[in-house]
């Protein structure tokens, strides 16, 4: 009985052996990283977007079918707000999508929703503004220098703050819209209010405050992207810090006026990652590298000749299903213009920046910097040490992913090693970064101290 | 000048004149509808033009349907894309079994985005399913508190406190509890419709209840004692006397929960994001395009008309099923 079993079990190992071999002698000619990168465990996906211009790579990997190039029938579904995002993503219904870069650190380290979220690909550089409504506008426009009748750029918030004095004096408070508590816009605007010397507030979780207004002499509350502009219209807030277009929104509909691009307070500031949970990541190993491979195919795209497919990609976009605004709108920033006053365009060519400058690979150092501004304005209660600050941003980006995508594409001809990093010798931080509004270097390499160069705000061993 | 006293003398001819011919007849119930609606129309017209909004003007009947054919030439082009889609599938399939015998090919449902008829779809199957569930509960627990006085008296407090409450206000908790307790590795159902349709239950369950309620306890004496003389057991005395006669109530009831739940289902979708016409709309104003409030409209104008339907089918139903034929007429 014993013997018969193993005649046969041997008898169905050897015709799996030569249907192995077969397969591979089927493959060698067609594709050469099948050998290293297998099928997709999983091939019908559901990711989520919010509507703004930087899900543009998920747009595009879907037109452009790079999914299903890589064997994958994805679904794309926009989502209400990045809170929604967040928890469909945690509880399985989205198999992963467009995330703040905040988010995956912010839910790894139980800041908001307790959740291990990972990142292996940074969806773009740039692309966000801080816009305030016309009579604000008019108000500061007074304490902005100008040369030859326009407003000298980037204005700093320095501007703001006579006409934040006098909403306070009279009795009322100065509110701004951002879209979520750990998103880039939180801490981008913060960043920007002060340097100019406008306390934003502290959070205070470990008391159980979370309205991160303690101390603040602006109030920021959170209001979903696409709903700002009609928000500032109706006067609840005075400005907000978004994504595109909803600033260019504002000014089409003449309502507001964009003062300043993050492109102007944080040169190539890391903007929007793709996240997946932690447990979807490890079940999926190949479906994980396969959607990043498409990904990095439609950053590509993107970027590709000087931007010469934006227009299309603007056309993708200004269909209801994705972004939805009018293809003028979007265009504004997506083809490199910035228009700030009604008739102010000015050429921003890295406004939106998708491939270039290694856009799409997951540095520490861009984690670690939105980990710092967690620390800096109380989302981390206490204290922490550097190699605290290194191993959550090891954590929650994962470049390994990335580089077993890219060389995947670079074994199928499809991109050149010279795009890409050099993998062997990627840190993963960047040089010291010089280029912030109020000059101040951030090194990714000593947080703590980067925190205590900052004049407003906690510094790395104080507390609430 | 006409003297006062002849005016409602006037108004007399004019009424007999419109109610007491044949063209009379006709003319009030079609001439009249229209005129109506033409009415509105032109007001529509009007209004619209003095709108000036942030997203442009406010759509005139025109730029409405306008949409709506845009409407029907993106159903028409997606059905194309998804006609692509499949073909490209098959190729796909047939290549991966050339490179992976073990492969076994499977047709996956077409990956774009839903049209504004899918939607309409989705949303009419929600309410009926969520429509039915009410219903299935809401009758027999109807007919046990119109027949019973202390079901009636045990039940009642708790009507009285649900009914009033606003779907929305359910719908979080509906949200949290679907997405605990209904947990399978291949569900049957999307958790968004699943939610969707027992909002519009919680919703629907109020009116069909009292009104079956009162409708059985209102039944007629008489039939009551000819079911004693003839002894009918509690399942035929329900079944030939209780049914008949509370049919007209039983089904005023259920004309409105299905409106209701009509209306609940489009606040649901729109606020918990799940797939039908209330996110389309809500998609719509997210999307603050030129043509979007245009595109809003053609919604609202379906929306009511897929009311208006829903309300006559279950007149229809209503009228086969009584034995009254009189009693309903609108």
């Amino acid at each position: 009985m014993k013997c018969r079993k193993t005649i046969r079990n041997v008898a169905k190992k050897s015709a799996l052996g030569a249907l192995a071999l077969g397969l591979v002698s089927a493959l060698s000619f067609s594709s050469v990283y099948a050998e290293e990168l297998g099928w997709p465990e999983k091939e019908e996906l559901k990711f989520g977007f919010i509507k703004l211009t930087d899900m543009a790579p998920l747009a595009v990997a879907y037109e452009q079918r790079f999914f299903e190039d890589e064997g994958l029938y994805v679904t794309l579904e926009a989502q209400a707000n990045w809170k929604v995002l967040l928890d469909r993503v945690i509880d399985g219904q989205l198999d992963g999508a467009h995330m703040l870069a905040g988010q995956p650190l912010g839910a790894t380290i139980g800041y908001g929703t307790q959740a291990h979220i990972i990142t292996a690909f940074s969806m773009d550089l740039n692309g966000n503004g801080i816009t305030v409504s016309n009579d604000i506008w008019e108000q500061m426009k007074k304490n902005i220098p100008h040369e030859n009748g326009k407003p000298v750029h980037p204005i700093s918030a320095e501007a703001l703050v006579p006409v934040v004095e006098q909403l306070q004096s009279g009795g009322q408070s100065f509110n701004m819209g951002m879209v979520f508590p750990v998103s880039t816009h939180n801490y981008e605007l913060r960043y920007w209010l002060a340097a100019g010397g406008i306390h934003p507030g502290f959070y205070a979780p470990h008391k159980g405050d979370t309205s991160g207004q303690i101390d603040a002499q602006a109030l920021l509350s959170v209001t979903p992207p696409p709903q700002m502009p009609a928000t500032m219209e109706a006067g609840t807030i005075h400005g907000y810090c978004v994504g595109e277009p909803w600033n260019q929104q504002a000014v089409f509909k003449g309502i507001g006026v964009p003062v300043i691009t993050d492109y102007e307070i944080w040169k190539n500031n890391p903007e929007k990652v793709f996240g997946v949970s932690k447990t979807w990541a490890e079940e999926n190993p190949n479906t994980h590298i396969r959607v990043v491979k498409a990904m990095i195919r439609a950053a590509m795209w993107l970027d590709e000749n000087n931007n010469a497919n934006r227009q299309a990609a603007v056309e993708i976009l200004a269909k209801p299903q994705y972004v939805g605004a009018d293809p003028e709108v979007i265009a504004n920033s997506m083809t490199g213009t910035f228009e700030y006053e009604k008739g102010d365009v000015r050429e921003v060519p890295d406004f939106n920046v998708f491939f270039r400058y290694n856009a799409t690979y997951p540095y520490y150092s861009d984690a670690i910097w939105y980990l710092t501004q967690m620390r800096r304005w109380g989302q981390i209660a206490e204290p922490k040490s550097d190699d605290w600050f290194m191993r959550t941003a090891k954590e929650v980006y994962r470049p390994d992913i990335y580089a077993k995508a890219a060389k995947a594409l670079i074994a199928e001809g499809k991109a050149k090693a010279e795009d890409f990093p050099d993998f062997d010798a990627e840190t993963g931080f960047k040089p010291p970064q010089t280029e912030f509004i109020d000059g101040i270097t951030y090194d990714g390499t000593k947080p703590n101290d980067y925190i205590d160069s900052l004049t407003i705000g906690l510094k790395s061993d104080t507390t609430i | 000048m006409i003297a006062t006293n002849n005016i409602p003398r006037i108004f007399g001819q004019v009424k007999q004149g419109v109610t007491g011919s044949k063209w009379g007849q006709f003319s009030a119930s079609m001439i009249l509808p229209i005129l109506g609606f033409l009415v509105f129309l032109g007001i529509w017209n009007v209004v619209a033009k003095s709108i000036d909004t942030s997203l442009g003007q406010f759509p005139g009947p025109s730029q409405v349907w306008e949409q709506a054919n845009v409407l029907v030439d993106e159903h028409i082009a997606q059905k194309e894309k998804a006609a692509a889609f499949f073909e490209r599938q098959e190729q796909r399939n047939a290549a991966r079994i050339e490179a992976d015998p073990n492969y076994v090919p499977k047709i996956r449902p077409f990956t774009g985005a839903p049209t504004f008829f899918e939607q309409i779809w989705t949303s009419l199957y929600t309410v009926m399913v969520g429509f039915l569930m009410a219903s299935i509960f809401a009758v027999p627990i109807g007919i046990a508190c119109g027949l019973s006085k202390s079901v009636y008296a045990a039940i009642n407090p708790l009507i009285q406190l649900f009914k009033p409450v606003s779907p929305l206000a359910w719908l979080p908790l509906v949200t949290m509890i679907v997405s605990a307790v209904y947990v399978s590795e291949d569900p049957m159902f999307a958790k968004s419709f699943v939610t969707s349709a027992v909002t519009v239950s919680l919703c629907c369950l109020w009116p069909t209840l009292i009104n079956t309620a009162v409708g059985v306890s209102s039944i007629d004496n008489d039939l009551i004692n000819v079911s004693k003389v003839l002894r009918l057991n509690a399942l035929t005395h329900v079944i030939k006397i209780v049914l008949p006669s509370s049919i007209p109530m039983i089904f005023t009831g259920l004309r409105l929960s299905l409106g209701i739940g009509w209306m609940v289902l489009i606040a649901a979708e729109m606020l918990a994001q799940n797939p039908g016409l209330g996110k389309f709309v809500w998609d719509e104003f997210q999307n603050g395009s030129s043509n979007s409030l245009a595109r809003i409209m053609v919604a609202v104008l379906t929306i009511g008309f897929i009311g208006f339907i829903l309300d006559r089918v279950m007149l229809l139903i209503q009228r086969a099923v009584s034995w009254d034929k009189s009693a309903i007429t609108r």
